[in-house]
């Protein structure tokens, strides 16, 4: 199977692969897949109290079209809102990389990946809050 | 000077040998002949053609001439042996045993003969529901009126199912870890029904040589006839019909360095093997497959039967060390690796090993100019891993991250060390991205994790 020229340039040259500190505050983390599908997804995000992705990171097991996903989406969500970076479909980012139709569910963990990482990091505030009153 | 890309994928099939193709031209040019034509010169020479290289093939593996039926390849011989011994053999019992991890051309055709069997016993049901109601009974009626009537235990409807179905009930063996059969758990599945065991001579995918000669024993023992799909092992191991008791075995040309499309038949003549055959028509191969014969490709087949007996010893001993220098360089340099399949009872060109925390299928992109192939099946609909290697009880995630390295003729020292290199480098760059590998070095059990199965 050939792959786009788009997923190829993920693959070779990943963007934002790392890992942040899962325990700061302002760091979401979302933790998709399933070693025994083949493919997981850690998606990271570093998120200001006002609500803007600064950054993002990830570290992908998977074939090259899942990585793609990931590399993808970590740069698109940087410099979004989290209300922004809520809208992003798995659409979106199967049609920028041009993925086969089985390819599809590498975009439907991205955008699983994304909202993880929001609604840990939403939780992380909330019970922030709920100590500090 | 190394050229790329490189083939390592001689499971899948082999290159020509330039040997072979030489040989096969004049078949293709101006000894076009019918070998069944027998009143001119054009004819005569294919048919000699064609007996020499069906003695060269029956040299291969101990047989006579007389006992090799050519076919277009591996699995038409597959479906020649058991659905012609099923057919053949059908007043004297139905039921053949297997294994789970054979290639898809005996399970398919195998479970093909599975829904003959239940199609039959549908119908038959149908039949004696009518009789026993008094009416004529709708396949939608068949579960009430099957319960209300007692059909499992209706005396003249258990008479009828044990009657020939044109079918075949199957037992699909598990392999133990290793991937061998159980001879204990081989001979307990027999039944007085059993007609045929079908059990292969080496594996597709992990290489593993199975017990061969102990099955053929066993089975002539117990009147049961032995089918060996033995395309993987052939000309690569030592493999004879009569020391290991085979009665019938298919062949291809292809995994041989031979010509693609053309493979045989091992039909055994003492004692006696029938077969049914699948192919009407002129006659031909004494009745059993009908169909002008392919002769340039016949005769590059027998040729390169030739040269691997001839060359056999020499060749599996170059193409071990290759694949030990292959597997140790691997498993030297990178952790948490797995070889699947036994070590000691393996193909000598077969290398099947899973690099824990790194996809299958992103290994082979980032090594794209070597070929090879992996357990991954990311790219079929079903997500599912390879059977092969689940049925070894390889947890799912290492089949997902295994490669098979098939080394063969041509494989150089100078490719092996390029892609031990190469893969080395890959595997590293992928851990490095691989949330389980970071998970694993952190001592985190990954099985502890509740996943979000997609």
């Amino acid at each position: 199977m050939a792959y786009s020229d788009k997923v190829i340039d993920h693959y070779e040259n990943p963007r934002n692969v790392g890992t942040m500190d899962k325990e700061d505050p302002n760091v979401g983390t979302g933790l998709v897949g399933a070693p025994a599908c083949g493919d997981v997804m850690r998606l990271q995000l570093k998120i200001s109290d006002d609500g803007l992705i600064e950054d993002a990171r990830f570290k992908t097991f998977g074939c090259g079209s899942a990585i793609a996903s990931s590399s993808l989406v970590t740069e698109w969500v940087k410099g979004k809102t989290v209300d922004q970076a809520m809208t992003i479909s798995n659409k979106d980012v199967a049609r920028e990389l041009s993925l086969p139709p089985v390819k599809i569910h590498c975009s439907v963990l991205a955008e699983d990946a994304i909202k993880a990482a929001i609604e840990d990091f939403k939780k992380k505030r909330a019970a922030r809050k709920a100590q500090a009153s | 000077m190394l050229k790329l890309p490189i083939y390592m994928d001689n499971h899948a099939t082999t290159p020509l040998d330039p040997r072979v193709l030489e040989v096969m031209l004049p078949y293709l040019r101006e000894d076009f002949g019918n070998a069944s034509s027998r009143n001119h010169v054009f004819g005569w020479k294919a048919e000699a053609a064609v007996k020499k290289a069906r003695q060269q093939v029956a040299e291969l593996i101990g047989a006579t001439d007389q006992e090799i039926v050519f076919t277009s390849g591996a699995t038409e011989s597959d479906n020649l042996a058991i659905k012609g011994v099923i057919e053949y053999y059908k007043s004297k019992g139905d039921h053949i045993i297997t294994l789970k991890t054979e290639h898809k051309a005996i399970l398919d055709t195998c479970k093909r003969l599975e829904r003959v069997r239940q199609e039959r016993l549908d119908e038959l049901k149908l039949l004696r529901l009518g009789q026993l109601a008094e009416r004529d009974v709708s396949p939608e009626e068949v579960a009430e009126l099957a319960a209300k009537h007692d059909l499992e235990n209706d005396a003249t409807y258990k008479k009828w199912a044990e009657m020939p179905t044109g079918g075949a009930r199957v037992t699909y063996l598990d392999v133990e870890q290793d991937g061998r059969v159980s001879m204990e758990k081989l001979e307990e599945a027999m039944t007085p029904k059993t007609v045929l065991v079908s059990i292969m001579f080496a594996n597709n995918e992990i290489g593993v040589v199975q017990p061969v000669a102990e099955i053929g024993a066993l089975c002539r023992r117990k009147g049961i006839l032995f089918h060996c799909d033995a395309v993987q092992g052939i000309g690569k191991v030592p493999f004879d019909v009569e020391s290991m008791k085979v009665d019938l075995a298919s062949i291809t040309s292809h995994k041989m360095y031979g010509p693609k499309g053309i493979g045989a038949l091992y039909v055994r003549r003492k004692p006696r093997v029938r077969i049914a055959p699948i192919i009407d028509g002129g006659g031909h191969e004494r009745g059993m497959r009908s169909g002008t014969l392919n002769v340039a490709a016949i005769v590059g087949f027998g040729h390169a039967a030739q040269l691997a007996r001839e060359e056999l010893a020499d060749e599996a001993a170059r193409i071990l060390r290759l694949r030990e220098k292959l597997r140790k360089g691997l498993t030297d340099a990178l952790d948490m690796t797995v070889l699947n399949g036994s070590l000691e009872h393996r193909l000598p060109g077969n290398l099947n090993i899973s690099f824990a925390h790194a996809e299958g299928e992103s290994l082979m992109m980032g090594i794209k100019d070597v070929a090879v192939s992996s357990g991954s099946a990311c790219t079929s609909a079903s997500l599912e891993p390879s059977y092969v290697l689940r049925a070894l009880g390889v947890d799912e995630e290492l089949a997902h991250s295994s490669i098979r390295f098939g080394l063969g003729r041509f494989t150089t020292e100078e490719e092996v060390d390029f892609v031990v290199n190469l893969v080395v480098d890959k595997v590293r760059k992928l851990r490095d991205m691989s949330p389980l590998y970071e998970m694993a070095k952190e001592g985190i059990d990954l099985k502890s994790i509740e996943w979000t199965a997609h």
